[in-house]
């Protein structure tokens, strides 16, 4: 903590549907000292982006600034009109966007784009001066700074590489805040744990006052050291990084941490139920009441106060003291084992090459899937683990070597599979507002399988869907809605219902909780092990998300560049990793543990 | 991702039957409401018209671009026809034969199209060269090059009307459906074994249903507005028989003498035409809506 | 999770463009050789005996013979169709029927004044169009885009004949009388020689054209006003103008150059009627006077100029598309 005057003071800031009386965000105040990092966390629907290009005096079409003041110096930006506010961005305060790849204009080449916030805001002297600040910006984000680089146009770049020349651009007119929004979802570990060291050089290096706003308490949590914490628009809870690990005092708070995979000892994940409301749908008290655990009546009176509870750490919660001594429920440690494999395999890979026309992507994997186990499938986007998954499922014919099913070989391509083995190995889709056709009701959906396979007939097909719906923790209502009635994790829940009507004895699961809030996530993860484990079914559980293994796998494959380069027992293989890739990822992954540490040394 | 797009929920909108709501929704729209208006006015003269004309089409009665001849509201024509009853007696062509090309042109592309998307092959590539060679003639002119050979009778009107808008629905169906076929629930069908055709039909096309049906509004505008054309340019099913279009013609020379056998059908069409326009808009502003309501999907 | 591509190859290679184009026309005389098999086909369909239907009833029989030796109708129907295509290639497209004279010098002056006609419309819609509907799109439902939404769908529907029609009605004959009715190009004249008279069927083209362009535009213009490069643009802190100058406009304009080379091509449609109306001494006047008087040869060497001309548009929309967007560019 500096006692220096705060670079930025955000008081009581108000942000609204245009035209509606409803807000997004409200009664938000908190500042940053030059030099500090701030982590606004947030799922989705929170209001953290909305926050973020209000501290630009900036708001989306529909939304609108109602109150509040957000002081940069003697400054108000809110006060401040169009051309005024246009002076002060980019110069003054700058913003890092959550997707470089759309947020880098296609037309222009990088170069072009760097100089022009430059130009723009009269930086240095001449443009001698510019062009030497150019190169000077280029390399302290790590890129190469050839003219031959700077003619690049954006789609030239890597995913990381455009993340670094959004930080340029950012860090461009030296500014004293700067607002960076989740700049690396989307990026592999590897690259985020990079582009994330550049962030905290930079902002210490230059007494830079940074809100750093994500969805991922671990990420922030290694970056940061005071973390704010917000619930359908409010902040629930701010204070010392560390503090808020070890000591938080909100439940929300305690149950997002509980929802978050560790890295170290297999733990349960515990999701929280329901969502968060919507505007327009909170709760005239707590809006975290309906799903919490602590909730009194007097919680519905009214919407609690921020209040302190210890030094620098505020909570809004009537009970906090209370929550405050109640540990984050430390769910018990899963018995793992990784020597499932007496058993003749259900799926035996041997061989098996895949490629898209004529690149190859997956090389020679051999691969054995036991009765009754999870096999983990890790890698990072481009690896090859989707190309794998999809074609075991029959949905990437490209592929040559044998994969075999309970000792048969299994067809290239699933419509020439006989019905028993379509029946048997079902696949569930990464996307769930992708999977579920948005012009079809749930039973519809959910009965699919049975039209297909013939199996069940009449109205037992409708028992049969309340059956798998109840069987996913959705009830029969839910049969004659229409996907877009649903959240992503109940989409997910009926995605997953789809398969199990199938009475599958293979599930693969496909990157299933990657488009969730992690609350969801780990409600979906719970799910998907209970089922593993009641019904003996056997999973391929494919993600990149490496803690995540730790809940719900025996064994794991790791994936890179189209091999599996480490296969083992997940506890094995993430404390005494064999392979370099392997313990590069695990020390790149952003973590609890690893958040705990950085905030003890700070 | 855009927060307040996430903002408005899904949960909003409560559509039981995703068409059927299109429908509705665009129907609480002013101009659908005016322009259904326009079309069902326009409908109800030719259908109604030509049982309430006080003459036959081919009646003489009087002196030929006679503005005042007692019985005829609107004078004579330039042979001297009662201009009020050919205008009567002349929408019906036009009307049957601009619905029938167009539910010809609508059928034929949206299978081409469907076909084309979901083949994501050497398929796809050849249909939709052939809808290029199409393509390459406005289409009133391969009419014209249809007429010129085979003359201008009903059948060859409709397939000619018809044929050069296949390739027109089959571009938007195409374009409609590729992303639809690369989502995720085609794949979850193709992974289970659901017949080709299954899957085209209930999985891709409801999904696509939206811009197609703005699409059919405006090939209709289009037919319309091509079949009164060609009438225009002298290429009738039937000379002599009462026409809008042949109206125009008949009696444009006259135009300063006697404008009502123009600007009757020229106003029917012109309200006709904008009539379908409206609607098909109304349509597309509907469904813009109910996609941004959907929100972040 | 978003995939991302690999870290792809390096600067844009030239070569590839030249490639591109190089395959684009290639693929556009595909495409025309299709067209005039599908144009001989077609005529081919025409019942009876083309030779007496051009010497009429009261023909010889030894001039019927000499006249079906002369149109290479004893030949196999892949002979007559080589002799015709061949015939183009030369600008030598037979002789009309009606006139018994060369197509070539029956149409030579027609398609300048047909050229002249297009050229003028396309000159005057483009910028016009591209402009209002940039505009409409930053007053975003404000009274000039709903009023300009209102005009383009009407002229959007209206068919070009009752546009010009009207237009006759309203300022030629009927209600005012200042402008010609007709377009009279007199023998070896040109029609620049008359501007007055040109007005009216090039107003019925541009009001045919624009609002297409408009709707377009505006629709393009509006999608990148929302995208997440113009917001970042404004949080750079750009003025306005730039943003809109240098980071809007470009990237709105790739999509709608298609748009407006297949307008243009449907002008080469719309001419037909439009020179019919004004009796306008064009190609289009001269198809609808070959159609009806089945005039083969003609309506053939007007279906090939119009084809082309839409072939070459769409080349031309496609190649200043793929400049415009570096992305494409890479991508080949």
């Amino acid at each position: 903590m500096t006692t220096a005057r705060p670079a930025i003071v955000v008081d009581r800031l108000q942000i609204g549907i245009q035209g509606s009386g409803l807000d997004i965000v409200n009664d938000l105040s908190f500042s940053i000292a030059p030099g500090e990092v701030l982590g606004l966390v947030g799922e989705s629907g929170s209001g953290k982006t909305t926050v973020g290009l209000a501290l630009l005096g900036h708001a989306r079409r529909g939304a609108e600034i109602k109150g509040g003041s957000v002081r940069i110096g003697d400054i108000d930006v809110l006060e401040l009109d169009m051309a005024e506010r246009q002076r002060l961005r980019g110069r003054v305060i700058s913003y890092v966007p959550q997707d470089p790849a759309s947020a880098l204009n296609p037309a222009l080449r990088i170069g072009t784009q760097l100089r022009e916030i430059l130009d723009t805001h009269n930086y240095g002297k001449n443009g001698e001066e510019r062009r030497a600040r150019v190169a000077e910006m280029m390399r302290e984000v790590a890129l190469p700074d050839t003219g031959r680089f700077l003619h690049n146009y954006p789609h030239e770049l890597s995913g990381g590489q455009q993340q670094r020349i959004g930080l340029a651009i950012a860090f461009a007119c030296r500014p004293r805040v700067i607002v960076l929004d989740e700049p690396t979802t989307g990026l592999d570990v590897t690259t985020q744990a990079h582009v994330l060291d550049t962030v905290r050089d930079l902002a210490t290096a230059h007494g830079v006052a940074a809100l750093y706003v994500s969805h991922d308490l671990a990420v922030v949590g290694t970056l940061a050291s005071r973390v704010a914490v917000m619930y359908a628009g409010r902040i629930i809870e701010l204070g010392p990084a560390g503090e808020m690990f070890q000591a938080s005092s909100h439940p929300y708070t305690q149950r997002l941490i509980v929802a978050i995979p560790h890295l170290t000892g297999g733990r349960e994940l515990v999701g929280i139920a329901g969502h968060a409301p919507s505007p327009g749908r909170r709760p005239p008290g707590c809006a975290f009441e309906p799903r919490c655990t602590f909730a009194i009546p007097q919680c519905r009176e009214a919407v609690p106060d921020l209040r302190p509870i210890a030094e620098v750490h505020d909570v809004r919660c009537i009970r906090a003291e209370e929550v405050r001594l109640q540990a984050p429920t430390r769910s018990g440690e899963i018995p793992r084992d990784g020597s499932v494999k007496t058993l003749q395999p259900v799926l035996s890979l041997q061989g098996v090459h895949a490629g898209y026309r004529r690149k190859t992507v997956l090389h020679e994997i051999n691969l054995d899937i036991a009765p009754h186990e999870c096999l983990a499938l890790v890698g990072e986007s481009g690896s090859g683990k989707t190309t794998l998954a999809r074609s075991i499922a029959g949905l990437h014919g490209d592929r040559w070597g044998i994969i075999n099913f309970n000792g048969t070989p299994l067809a290239k391509v699933a419509r020439t599979r006989p019905r028993e083995i379509r029946r048997s190995i079902q696949y569930v889709f990464q996307n769930p507002y992708g999977s579920l056709n948005p012009r079809r009701t749930i039973r519809q959906i959910v009965s699919q399988p049975l039209e297909v396979f013939g199996t069940v007939k009449g109205d037992q097909i409708d028992r049969r869907v309340a059956q798998m719906l109840e069987r996913v923790s959705l009830t029969a209502a839910y049969a004659n809605r229409f996907p877009d009635q649903l959240s992503g994790g109940e989409r997910q829940r009926v995605a997953i219902a789809r398969a199990l009507i199938c009475e599958p004895s293979v599930l693969i699961c496909d990157e299933v909780t990657s488009a969730l809030d992690v609350s969801v996530q780990a409600a979906i993860v719970e799910l998907l092990h209970s089922l593993q484990r009641d019904l003996g079914l056997s999973m391929l559980f494919v993600t990149h998300n490496l803690p995540l293994v730790r809940s719900i796998a025996q064994r794991v494959a790791v994936m890179s560049n189209g091999r599996i380069v480490e296969l083992g027992g997940v506890a094995e293989v993430l404390e005494n990793p064999k392979a370099e890739y392997t313990s590069r990822l695990l020390s790149d992954t952003p973590s609890l543990e690893l958040a705990l540490e950085t905030a003890a040394v700070s | 991702m855009a927060v307040v797009s996430q903002v408005i929920t899904p949960e909003v909108l409560t559509t039981r039957r995703p068409t059927g709501a299109l429908l509705r929704s665009s129907l609480r729209l002013r101009r659908t409401q005016i322009g259904l208006g326009l079309v069902l006015f326009i409908l109800a003269i030719a259908i109604i018209g030509p049982h309430v004309a006080p003459h036959s089409g081919s009646d003489f009665v009087g002196t030929p671009n006679s503005t005042s001849v007692p019985g005829a509201l609107f004078g004579t024509d330039h042979i001297g026809q009662d201009v009020w009853s050919r205008f009567l007696h002349g929408g019906l062509t036009i009307l049957v034969l601009a619905a029938a090309s167009t539910a010809l042109g609508l059928v034929l592309g949206i299978v081409v199209g469907l076909i084309a998307a979901y083949s994501r092959n050497v398929v796809d590539d050849i249909l939709m060269r052939l809808m290029d060679v199409i393509l390459a003639f406005p289409q009133i002119m391969l009419a014209l090059v249809a007429i010129a050979t085979v003359g201008p009778n009903p059948l060859t009107i409709i397939l000619a009307v018809g044929l050069t808008t296949t390739p027109r629905v089959a571009r938007v169906t195409r374009g409609a459906s590729q992303p639809v076929v690369e989502r995720d629930f085609v794949a979850a069908a193709e992974a289970i074994g659901v017949p080709r055709f299954r899957i085209l039909l209930s999985e891709i096309f409801p999904n696509v249903l939206s811009p197609l049906l703005v699409e059919a509004s405006l090939r209709l505008t289009y037919a319309i507005g091509l079949i009164a054309a060609l009438a225009f340019l002298g290429f009738t099913t039937n000379p002599g028989a009462a026409d809008w279009g042949l109206m125009i013609q008949e009696n444009y020379i006259a135009l300063t003498v006697q404008p009502w056998g123009v600007v009757l059908p020229v106003a029917a069409i012109a309200l006709l035409t904008v009539g379908t326009g409206l609607v098909g808009d109304g349509i597309a502003r509907a469904a813009a809506g109910i996609d941004r309501s959907r929100g972040a999907g | 999770m978003l995939e991302r591509p690999g870290p792809a190859g390096g600067p844009a290679r030239t070569g590839g463009i030249r490639l591109f184009i190089l395959r684009r026309i290639l693929q556009g005389l595909l495409v025309l050789v299709l067209v005039s098999i599908v144009v001989f086909a077609a005529t081919q369909a025409l019942p009876g005996d083309p030779a007496r239907a051009i010497l009429g009833r009261g023909a010889t029989p030894a001039s019927l013979a000499a006249l079906r030796d002369q149109l290479h109708l004893n030949q196999p129907k892949v002979v007559q169709y080589l002799t015709w295509a061949g015939g183009l290639l030369h600008g030598d497209a037979g002789r009309s029927f009606a006139a018994q004279e060369p197509v070539s010098k029956l149409l030579g002056d027609r398609i300048v004044n047909t050229a002249f006609l297009l050229l003028v419309s396309g000159v005057i819609s483009i910028p016009l169009s591209i402009f209002i509907g940039a505009y409409a799109a930053l007053w975003r439902d404000r009274p000039f885009d709903v009023v300009t939404s209102l005009a383009t769908l009407v002229f959007a529907a209206l068919p070009e004949f009752v546009v010009g029609v009207a237009l006759v009605v309203l300022f030629a004959t009927t209600v005012f009388h200042f402008l010609p009715a007709i377009t009279l190009i007199p023998p070896g004249g040109r029609p620049w020689d008359q501007p007055i008279a040109i007005i009216l069927p090039t107003l019925t083209l541009v009001l045919a054209v624009t609002p297409y362009v408009v709707r377009i535009m505006r629709a393009s213009m509006v999608e990148v006003l929302e995208s997440d490069y113009v917001e970042m643009a404004r949080l750079k802190g750009l003025p306005e103008r730039i943003v809109l100058r240098r980071h809007a406009l470009p990237n709105a304009l790739g999509p709608t150059f298609q748009v407006i080379a297949i307008n243009l091509a449907y002008l080469a449609g719309g001419v037909i009627v439009v020179e019919y109306i004004f009796n306008y001494a064009g190609i289009g006047g001269a198809l609808r006077d070959a159609v009806f008087n089945r005039d083969l040869p003609v309506v053939q060497a007007i279906a090939m100029i119009i084809a082309g001309l839409y072939v070459a548009l769409n080349l031309l929309a496609d190649i200043a598309t793929i400049l415009v967007t570096p992305r494409l560019r890479t991508r080949l």
